[in-house]
């Protein structure tokens, strides 16, 4: 059974219909990708699904679980972990502190044991804080462990996103457009790291541009054009598409 | 990661022990247990605004529910001060939480004119139910005693406030670097990746600010006991702004900006004594100029400029 299953999911914003009637199916392990012209909805359709908008119509199980509507943080709590394409890091904070808080879930979260410094949860957070540092070289950020947030270059927190996102141990990993922005040598770091998250056995859902990466990495395509589902299938399925490719190149077939 | 966070905790704690021995007369004795009365307040405070980025003006309302409840509740009911604190405590944790459901969906100016308004409706209802609190004029507060044990003389009271203002700084440092402390600075960072990573972003923002007010209105006990007089003034709308410009001018988000912000603008009233008449408009320039040329407060400034954060 699919780990994630959408069902006719819709959203209107106004009379814009962002993303309409899109069903699809995400085995467990797998690398899957949306892609589509700007525009198409890919993000939209991962603010429905991650829980940041609340669907019009239509259905999401997770784990056959219905989980539209529900908030991002009650979605944290059942393994459901995201980047964004704008960066989102807490840049009052550490590197590894944002590393951290990715962590929240699985870390006491008592008040008064924190203002009384009960050892059991500093140690965890010591704990915590090792592997803070052992995700950030995973990523392969270990230049900057110590620094500050707001000293990193743009391409180090794109990857730092994902170290939060890892931090929470998460069963299906949302990335928005992780390579966005980056020159080619880091785009191919990036497209090793997913690689490498994939391999972990996290269930990643990829939103991305660039098309070598996309067909390198992915098991499965789903393609929308104007918020619909437009193809999907394996790479080289969608590759001869017709409509996919009338839709890049604006052609009719 | 860590140079030593708590250094200036027993840089704090040294200077408490030696103080009382080298300070000349009363008078400076007074000065710092306000000062020090001031900054367990302004901590708190600095955990919703520097830490969680939330806005309160209306935390003297919060001081004045706690001073009012150590004046009222002993002299017209006879309770014992410290039942009176504890109530006072729990009435503004429960009118905190109750105000704060609401007002946290808003953001930003909502929350500001939310928590004004707040403000300004506790210190009326402490103005006009003179009756009970002696309106303008304010009211005696009865002295505060434990097992028999009156603090009464100002050695007493020194001691017991430094010993809270040490366990407050303490505490403070520890719950920024916990779980909770990084969810609530995550949220002030980015509200939406805190949220994705399952911090439930409305019920931080309700407990910091419950727990702020608690903390003020403890403190307004205190401040009650140790004047051993309230008047309405303690809760008024300038005594927010007090509060708030000590945070600022100390530094947001700095456990130690909390203490030296306070301390200052205790002081700055006795220092600026001298110009008389004048003495505001010195106080107003000084915060604009500290503002102008240290936006982000004194101790973060310092600590930038020194190359050693906090």
């Amino acid at each position: 059974m699919a780990l994630l299953d959408v069902s006719q999911l819709s959203i209107h914003f106004g009379g814009v219909k962002a993303v309409q009637n899109v069903s699809f199916s995400i085995d467990a392990g797998i690398v899957y990708s949306v892609i589509g012209p700007n525009g198409a909805g890919k993000t939209t359709l991962f603010n429905l699904i991650t829980g940041v908008y609340t669907p019009t119509s239509g259905e999401i199980r997770l784990d056959d679980e219905s989980i539209g509507g529900k908030s991002p943080n009650q979605l944290a709590t059942r393994g459901v972990a995201r980047t964004f394409q704008n960066l989102q890091i807490c840049m009052n904070m550490s590197a590894r502190e944002n590393v951290m808080v990715g962590a929240h879930l699985r870390l006491d979260r008592n008040l008064i044991k924190a203002a009384l410094r009960f050892p059991g949860l500093k140690r965890r957070d010591a704990e915590m804080c090792e592997e803070a540092a052992e995700l950030m070289r995973f990523v392969g950020l270990e230049k900057y462990i110590e620094a500050r947030a707001d000293s990193m270059p743009y391409g180090a927190l794109k990857r730092l996103e994902i170290a939060r996102a890892l931090a929470m141990k998460p069963r299906l990993l949302f990335l928005d457009e992780p390579a966005a922005g980056l020159n080619p040598r880091e785009t191919i770091e990036v497209d090793h790291l997913v690689r490498k998250v994939a391999d972990a056995g996290i269930t990643v859902v990829l939103v991305e541009h660039d098309m070598k990466m996309v067909m390198n990495l992915s098991d499965r395509i789903l393609v929308l054009d104007y918020g619909k589902k437009l193809a999907e299938g394996t790479g080289e399925e969608v590759r001869k598409n017709p409509d996919v490719i009338a839709a890049y190149l604006g052609a009719h077939a | 990661m860590k140079k030593n966070v708590f250094f200036g905790l027993y840089l704090i704690i040294g200077l408490l022990l030696v103080l009382p021995f080298v300070l000349p007369n009363s008078f400076y004795l007074d000065l710092v247990i306000r000062m020090a009365i001031n900054a367990v307040i302004v901590l708190g405070l600095n955990l919703l605004i520097g830490f969680a980025g939330q806005i309160s003006l209306g935390h003297a309302g919060f001081l004045g529910i706690g001073a009012y409840a150590s004046a009222v509740l002993p002299t017209h009911f006879g309770w014992h001060p410290l039942l009176a604190m504890g109530a006072g405590a729990a009435v503004t944790g429960l009118l905190a939480a109750l105000v704060a459901r609401p007002i946290f969906k808003l953001k930003g100016h909502y929350l500001a004119m939310a928590t004004l308004g707040l403000g300004i409706i506790i210190n009326i209802a402490l103005r006009n139910e003179a009756q009970w609190t002696g309106g303008p004029d304010g009211m005696p507060v009865p002295a505060m005693g434990l097992f028999g044990f009156e603090l009464s003389s100002d050695k007493h009271w020194y001691w017991a406030v430094a010993l809270l203002l040490s366990v407050s700084v303490w505490a403070s440092l520890n719950l920024i670097d916990s779980p909770f402390g990084r969810a609530l600075r995550a949220l002030h960072g980015s509200e939406v990746a805190a949220q994705v990573v399952g911090v439930d972003v409305v019920r931080y923002k309700v407990a910091i600010f419950v727990l702020s007010a608690v903390f003020a209105s403890l403190m307004g006990s205190v401040t009650a006991h140790y004047g051993g007089f309230v008047t309405p003034n303690l809760a008024d709308f300038f005594h927010s702004i007090e509060l708030v410009t000590m945070v600022v001018i100390g530094g947001m988000a700095s456990v130690y900006g909390s203490v030296i912000g306070a301390v200052l603008l205790t002081a700055m009233p006795q220092a600026l004594a001298t110009f008389e008449g004048w003495e505001t408009v010195a106080f107003g320039s000084i915060l604009m100029l500290s503002m102008i040329f240290m936006p982000k407060g004194l101790v973060p400034t310092l600590a930038a400029k020194f190359g050693k954060g906090e």
